[in-house]
């Protein structure tokens, strides 16, 4: 059996955060966690389960939910806080298992670039849709 | 026989603890990854309807069934345990109970995974008899 350790949450843990910044993040993870549980579930629920499920997604189905205000702002804020959260979680994992300074700053740049890269694509697909282009 | 962690000196102790936190990653890293293809296929909208059409045509195929399958089984489990985690940090008290904790999220896991498996798994079944595969 496990011997008793020390839980790695303690309290006051949060008090010691190694900063603001950190802290911040360590807050954002669990809001857009949440909030992304809601949006994430009821996304699948809606495009995969219900119905014919991904049989019926063409372009007129995307068309069709992206003619609502609502859809589209569900759609990005799923878009934005999925990938800053993954950013963020990614982030932690290459802190802890990459040792070497030149590779951790290389690994972490080409993660922010490219999560700009799929927020500014992104953001343009859902604002720029045509539902009437042939 | 010592336990592995004796024997290495890992800071790895088992138990739900280190497992919850494992799965937390692994799922983590496919959803992360799903959700980077998946702003690139959905941007292919941007090319009208009869390029996308085609693209999602494969959304057919076995095998984009599986992974769809794969996808709900990560995404679900990252957020039952996501709110485990949550609790726990915002209420260090229940590390009294985290294996309970953890029981209940595999207890919500199985009993939400087992439907949504069963309508996905519908249509996979009807993609492979039509390929004749069974």
């Amino acid at each position: 059996m496990a011997v008793a350790t020390r839980p790695p949450t303690r309290p006051g843990a949060r008090e010691r955060a190694s900063s603001s910044w950190e802290l911040w993040t360590w807050f954002f993870m669990r809001i857009s966690g949440i909030v992304l549980l809601f949006l994430v579930l009821g996304h699948f629920t809606i495009v995969h389960l219900l119905g014919e499920g991904i049989d019926r997604v063409n372009f007129a189905f995307v068309a069709g939910r992206w003619a609502s205000p609502f859809w589209q702002t569900w759609d990005w804020t799923m878009l934005f806080l999925g990938l800053l959260h993954g950013t963020n979680g990614l982030k932690t994992i290459v802190e802890e298992y990459v040792q070497r300074p030149s590779v951790r700053v290389a690994l972490k740049s080409m993660l922010y670039v490219s999560t700009l890269v799929f927020l500014l694509l992104g953001t343009l697909v859902i604002l720029t849709f045509d539902p009437d282009q042939a | 026989m010592a336990r592995l962690s004796e024997r290495v000196g890992t800071a790895y102790r088992g138990g739900q603890g280190q497992w919850s936190w494992a799965l937390h990653r692994i799922t983590g890293i496919m959803v992360i990854l799903f959700l980077y293809a998946h702003i690139l296929d959905t941007s292919l909208v941007a090319f009208g309807p009869e390029f996308y059409n085609r693209v999602v045509g494969v959304y057919h195929h076995p095998i984009i069934r599986l992974m769809e399958i794969g996808l709900a089984a990560a995404v679900l489990f990252h957020a039952l345990n996501g709110i485990r985690i949550i609790i726990i940090d915002f209420w260090p008290r229940a590390t009294q109970w985290h294996r309970q904790m953890f029981g209940v999220v595999v207890g919500l896991y199985v009993m939400l995974i087992v439907p949504a498996v069963y309508f996905m798994g519908r249509g996979l079944v009807e993609e492979m008899q039509q390929r004749g595969w069974f």
